[in-house]
């Protein structure tokens, strides 16, 4: 498991969790440093926006106010797309971050993408390092109309999942749901794998190249309460455990396509469209042909769909997503200091799930 | 205003449908593309020859707007008459291509009718774009629209303007026809906006086939909104904008703006009012590809244009 960082004592803690009792409170290091990254899809522009607006606030503050409690370090992780405002310039940043992408050697060939991972992984890691830092918080956009979601690897990393509860509980004009893509460490490949936690901040609906104000504010709101735990966190407070709900990321459907062109053959279904989180049950339709044919959900199980008519998605073969859904039970956690020296070793490195 | 003149046109013989124009905007891209691999019948009409067309194919490959520059800027007297060769911009290639084949623009030989299709990432529904208010048969086309998909509303934009119209790709035929449907993000295609401009276009067709069968129009009034000005969004000294479209803007296409009201955001905030000296229509409100173009929105002013009878030579 991620989160548990700390020896003996947590082990302990943890099964009694695993039990279902949550008397214990569960500690946990500060998060001394934290990282906001934006335009790691250069035309993903809440998050442009947002972490130019945080960087010029940075500089305008005359009387810069030390921040005892938490450094955070903004930033636009992926300029030269951003510059051309294009999801990415050669390779897709946010898939770049394997270990064996981090490691690879480099060369005059090297797509941008890859040099620009390996810099990150120097600046905000290494990926699995005591140096690595705290909190990555990658902002994205989505085409699809999924409110505010919190995307992370896993689904007992406590920090991710109390962050998630303190959105979900201040955040009322959108709805805020966890995502959860179960793939272990070592297979993580995005930029939020490279803290000690991470998670991505996706929002949408909102077309890649626009800034849609109410999508820019939920963005700006989520992140500054996420700040706003991290220190009440690092402060000492104790949060209280409860249940949360999660979506599990199951599988993924592909457009019907033309087998000569590889075009697709078919539009996300009228009924489907839009309707990202609803239960899609077997039968019930989600494309529509060109000529009018309703094409039907055939999985064996209901499932909720999610990244319905992603337009970043159509190239990587993806239509719509499929979660399970289910309740967690998270513990009650505070921060305790002394333990960052106890974590040291391998903290991320878990292997086990 | 009725007229007891009646202008008189050719049959329109030789159609053309082009999708593709912006690379990225893929109602049009996925109808022509099925039209060009089978059910022709359903753009066939008596009489007519439909021919659908991919405008710019390297930008589709790369569902990219353009490869080089905006083809649907491009087709400016300069570029259609500047000596042919590989060194050109790709769409300035292209734009002297689609000229040879469909023009040559404004000669007698030039096609007919050009529908071309569009998306826009703003509200502005089912749009068709006029480029002249003297042109009675694209006006009668457009009410014969309007009228056969009443309740639902089809707003006409007029952009004649010499200082804000621009040399389209549709304007190397004698009538020239935009569809513009939106909200659809680049890149995606919506089931619902895709139905929508094929139904526009099944009108369009329809008007064409009564037409050249000797169908007489009476003469007719369109509501338009003319073009008025381009507003930009605030920016810095870098260029990049410091304020988004007001919330209380944001897909408000088509409905009045009157002084006062919010028309900018700043990312911390504030509320930045328009300023002009009476109310105007917006469109075009937050379009993806006009941030680069120094567009927010366009102002718009109402006016009603009259239309001869018309009828075939």
């Amino acid at each position: 498991m991620m989160a548990a960082d700390g020896g003996q004592e947590e082990e302990e803690q943890e099964e009694e969790q695993e039990e279902g009792e949550h008397n214990e409170v569960v500690c946990l290091p500060a998060l001394s440093r934290v990282a906001v990254c934006g335009g790691t899809h250069g035309n993903e522009l809440s998050g442009v926006h947002l972490v130019r607006e945080r960087l010029k606030e940075k500089k305008q503050k005359v009387d810069e106010e030390e921040d005892d409690v938490v450094s955070v370090v903004n930033i636009l992780t992926n300029p030269r797309a951003v510059q051309q405002c294009r999801r990415y310039t050669e390779t897709d940043l946010n898939r770049c971050f394997t270990r064996a992408t981090l490691s690879s050697t480099v060369s005059d060939r090297t797509p941008y993408e890859i040099v620009r991972s390996q810099e990150l992984n120097s600046l905000l890691g290494p990926k699995g390092s005591p140096q690595a830092v705290d909190l990555v918080c990658d902002l994205h956009n989505t085409t699809a109309n999924m409110g505010l979601c919190v995307i992370a690897y896993s689904d007992s990393d406590w920090i991710c999942l109390h962050i998630f509860k303190y959105l979900q509980h201040h955040m009322s004009d959108v709805p805020v749901r966890y995502i959860h893509f179960d793939l272990p460490c070592r297979e993580a490949y995005s930029l939020d794998s490279l803290g000690k936690h991470g998670f991505a901040l996706e929002i949408g609906p909102q077309p890649h190249g626009v800034v849609r104000s109410n999508i820019y504010t939920y963005m700006k709101t989520g992140v500054e309460l996420m700040l706003d735990w991290v220190r009440l966190f690092n402060s000492g407070t104790v949060f209280e455990g409860g249940s949360v709900e999660v979506y599990t990321m199951v599988s993924a459907i592909d457009y019907p396509r033309e087998p000569h062109t590889h075009n697709i053959m078919a539009a996300i279904h009228p009924q489907l469209q839009d309707q990202d989180f609803c239960l899609l049950r077997p039968n019930d339709p989600i494309f529509e042909t060109f000529s009018g044919a309703t094409v039907r959900y055939q999985g064996p199980e209901p499932l909720y769909a999610f990244f319905i008519n992603e337009c970043a998605y159509y190239e990587k073969g993806i239509a719509l997503s499929l979660a399970r859904r289910r309740r967690v039970e998270i513990p009650a956690i505070q921060m305790k200091s002394g333990l960052e020296h106890r974590g040291d070793e391998g903290t991320s490195e878990e292997e086990a799930d | 205003m009725s007229s007891n003149n009646v202008a008189s046109f050719n049959e329109a013989r030789r159609v053309a449908i082009f999708g593709g124009t912006h690379g990225n905007e893929m109602s049009g891209v996925t109808l022509v593309n099925l039209w060009m691999m089978n059910s022709r019948e359903e753009i066939q009409r008596k009489g007519v020859d439909t021919k659908p067309f991919i405008t710019n194919p390297k930008a589709v490959e790369k569902c990219s707007r353009y490869v080089d520059t905006d083809l649907n800027r491009a087709f400016t007297t300069a570029n259609l008459s500047a000596p042919s060769g590989k060194d050109l911009p790709y769409e300035v290639q292209r734009a002297q291509e689609i000229n040879r084949l469909f023009g040559p623009k404004g000669s007698s030989e030039a096609y007919d009718v050009i529908f071309d299709l569009h998306n826009t990432t703003s509200n502005m529904g089912c749009t068709l774009i006029l480029e002249s208010s003297k042109d009675h048969f694209n006006l009668q086309m457009m009410n014969y629209i309007k009228k056969a998909i009443a309740p639902d509303s089809c707003p006409v934009l007029l952009n004649e303007d010499p200082g804000l119209k621009y040399a389209t790709a549709r304007s190397v035929a004698k009538h020239s026809v935009g569809l513009e449907v939106g909200p659809q993000p680049q890149g995606v295609l919506r089931s619902n906006i895709f139905e929508a401009m094929r139904i526009i276009l099944k009108h369009a067709l329809d008007f064409i086939e009564l037409f050249n069968e000797g169908v007489e129009f009476p003469p007719c009034t369109v509501d338009v909104f003319k073009v008025s000005e381009r507003m930009d969004y605030p920016r810095d000294a870098n260029g990049n904008i410091i304020a988004m479209v007001h919330p209380n803007l944001q897909d408000c296409d088509w409905e009045p703006l009157t002084p006062g009201d919010p028309m900018f955001q700043t990312f911390d905030g504030k509320t930045i009012p328009y300023e002009g000296e009476s109310a105007v229509y917006p469109t075009f409100i937050n379009e993806a590809a006009y941030y680069e173009k120094q567009q927010a929105f366009v102002t718009t002013r109402r006016e009603t244009l009259a239309a001869n009878a018309i009828r075939k030579v």
